[in-house]
């Protein structure tokens, strides 16, 4: 379904959609209040922003200085170039534990790489851990939003659910009783589980260690818990140094939910004796990314999902509307770059507002790049209707006789037009907005009579 | 500043030249209210904008060239639309054969807002309007010319329509809840994504009219265009001016 359609159906039921606008707006809103009380706020996404500019400059380095360190730290790093060696590297380690049941928390890497059906085919049971994962993973629905997976989830749809799922009282839609009877639920995994997966947040070069920001603490419960913990990173989540973290922590969560802090910012750097840690590296498309000079940036993304809450499109037509794993205006802008045909719709989901840019915390210009997106999918992907029209509007404007005559006769067409051929259903602006009041004369025909 | 020796080409956006010449009027004529010496060259077009946000901006270069060749030898460039002034400015092709004329035009071209703040240096206007106003904030003037504080970031806030409009007589500027979110118009999205741009401009006019706007104003036709296409088929009760006319009625 191209992104219209979608965002027309998820338009259908407009109290839900206002309600979806609202929820996020208020996000948003938080996010606005708190990034105001620290003077420093843009200094921070600048520096930022050039933190990961260098990282972008010289990842290949960073990468093998991480890998170093981590080994020497006594954990085992792979490299995967694809979802499909990703999964591959996961499996093997199950494997070799001999594991068949494992918890899961907070990786959209994971998703990208559709890692759970590949598992599962497997005879792997995965249990995401994040309470709202856990939700779209009973309703086997991926996220909707990167940081609030369900967000497109009333409480009375997560009663029924919980109801039909985990017998909770029918119609009870206490927020601290459902989440009580998800821990109850999730207690019983997490005891199971001798193996852990975890997204990674940021991975610091110099020192091999990496960092999983959570509000539940459920990844430490996770990994504390298993005897092996296998932590999935995208390679542009590196950054430099230890104390880069004190830009990216302050910025992140302030970002992504209007929090000072994430709950859990936890550190893991080596084992514990007996068990092992392993960090798995993946391209997946990365590295032809870094290679198209005007999309590079893109890169930089921390995955805060705040360009998501402030779009006007995202609000109002839901994460599930972008068919990609990242939705949103980054998503819209990194997953042309995996598959042009398949998101070429997503580019044009925005009417280059340029909110996701002033808001994001890591400065990428995600509206510019859209419109440099639109251009690159017209060369392959154009509709060729819109290119023909598109062409003659060229030459209409590039003559001034052209576009003289042309908008004599539209603005004769529109006056003497009966209104059922102006306002017909293939003409989409007239389904529910009237047309201008056609003038008796154009400014330059005004011009010309009072001017010259 | 002696404003008669320079010259400023007036540049009308094609719609408002065929939809809205009353708005062309006022920016004319208040432009010469504040003593300058304004010229509208008859050759001129279309700046190719629609082309380009559709992804076509490499089919643009026919109107760029025109374009240039009309306004390249004018002090300023001024026209009632930040949507237009932003596309010339960022999203002409590179021409490699008149980049200095790009440089200049880049430099000299102002929407007609920045133009009376920051070039003419207009402040304190004499005047009165006495209305409810609201302010409709377009996208490309607000985050792409930065004609008023983004709500999104942490700085000082301004707005250069406000300051203008603010001190006339009896006018009241109300404070929307979302001060400057887009209002769903965004060129050829309003008609490809039909139903995301219709609900985005009844959200637009409800907030208004909780704040019992009388009139709304902004400084681009287009997202009026829009915004009141909407009203008119609702039969909502707001109305609809550009900035250009408000200031230009209120000088009177």
């Amino acid at each position: 379904m191209s992104h219209p359609q979608a965002a027309t159906e998820f338009l259908k039921d407009q109290a839900k959609a206002k309600w979806h606008d609202e929820t996020l707006w208020f996000v948003r809103d938080k996010r606005d209040r708190i990034s105001k009380t620290l003077p420093e706020w843009e200094d921070l996404r600048n520096l930022a922003s050039q933190i990961k500019e260098n990282v972008l400059s010289k990842l290949d380095s960073y990468l093998e200085e991480f890998e170093k360190n981590a080994v020497r730290n006594g954990m085992r790093v792979h490299w995967a170039k694809d979802a499909e060696e990703h999964n591959e590297i996961v499996l093997s380690i199950l494997q070799k534990q001999k594991c068949t049941a494992i918890v899961k928390s907070k990786s959209i890497l994971t998703e990208e790489c559709h890692l759970n059906p590949y598992l599962e085919k497997n005879g792997i049971e995965v249990v995401d851990t994040d309470l709202g994962e856990r939700i779209v993973q009973f309703l086997n629905q991926p996220p909707s939003h990167i940081v609030l997976p369900a967000i497109h989830l009333k409480k009375g749809e997560i009663s029924d659910l919980f109801h039909e799922k985990l017998h909770t009282e029918k119609g009870n839609e206490d927020p601290a009783y459902l989440t009580h009877a998800a821990r109850l639920h999730l207690r019983e995994k997490f005891l199971k589980a001798k193996v852990a997966i975890t997204g990674v947040n940021f991975a610091v070069a110099e020192t091999g260690e990496f960092v999983v920001c959570t509000n539940e603490g459920n990844a430490d419960m996770g990994v504390h818990l298993a005897d092996v913990h296998i932590a999935c990173m995208g390679i542009e989540k590196i950054i430099p140094r230890r104390k880069d973290l004190g830009v990216f922590l302050r910025l992140l969560a302030r970002s992504a939910t209007g929090q000072p802090v994430t709950n859990y910012n936890s550190h893991f750097r080596s084992p514990a004796t007996g068990k092992e840690i392993h960090v798995i590296l993946v391209d997946n498309g990365r590295t032809a990314q870094l290679a198209r000079e005007k999309f590079k940036n893109s890169l930089k993304c921390i995955r805060c999902g705040a360009c998501m809450n402030t779009c006007p499109i995202y609000r109002r037509s839901g994460g599930f509307s972008y068919g990609s794993t990242v939705p949103g205006p980054i998503g819209s802008i990194l997953s042309p770059g995996l598959d042009m045909k398949k998101y070429s719709t997503l580019p044009f989901a925005s009417t280059l507002c340029g909110s996701c840019s002033d808001v994001c915390p890591v400065k990428i210009n995600i509206h510019e790049q859209l419109y440099e997106w639109r251009q690159e999918i017209t060369k392959t992907h154009g509709e060729l209707g819109k290119g023909l029209s598109m062409k003659l509007a060229n030459g209409i404007f590039k003559s001034p006789l052209a576009y003289k005559i042309s908008g004599n006769l539209m603005r004769t067409a529109l006056k003497t037009l009966p209104k059922s051929l102006i306002y017909h259903p293939i003409n989409s602006w007239g389904k529910g907005r009237n047309l201008p009041e056609t003038p008796q004369e154009s400014f330059k025909e005004w011009y010309q009579k009072n001017r010259t | 500043m002696n404003l008669n020796a320079l010259h400023v080409g007036l540049f009308i956006p094609c719609y408002v030249d065929q939809f809205y010449p009353k708005v062309g009027v006022a920016t004319l004529e208040l432009l010469e209210k504040f003593g300058c010496r304004v010229s509208y060259p008859l050759g001129q077009t279309c700046c190719g904008q629609p082309m380009a946000n559709a992804g076509y901006e490499r089919d643009t270069e026919g109107t760029a060239r025109h374009f240039i060749s009309l306004f390249k030898d004018f002090d300023y460039i001024v026209a009632p639309s930040g949507s237009c002034v932003l596309h010339v400015k960022e999203h002409f092709p590179k021409l490699r054969d008149l980049e200095q004329e790009q440089r200049e035009i880049h430099d000299k071209i102002f929407e007609l807002t920045e133009f009376l703040t920051d070039i003419l240096q207009v402040k304190d206007i004499k005047g009165k309007f006495p209305h409810k106003v609201g302010y409709h904030a377009s996208c490309h003037g607000q985050r792409g010319l930065r004609l008023a504080s983004s709500s999104e970031m942490n700085g000082t806030p301004f707005n250069k329509a406000k300051g203008l409009l603010e001190n006339l007589d009896g006018l009241e500027w109300m404070t929307l809840n979302r001060t400057d979110e887009c209002c769903g118009f965004g060129g050829t999205f309003s008609v490809t994504e039909e139903a995301l741009s219709l609900r985005m401009g009844k959200d637009r006019l409800d907030d208004h009219e909780q704040h019992q706007v009388e009139i709304l104003t902004g400084g681009d036709m287009s997202c009026i265009m829009h915004l009141q296409g909407i009203a008119s088929r609702e039969g909502r009760k707001v109305k609809f001016m550009h900035l250009a006319e408000i200031l230009n009625q209120a000088i009177q």
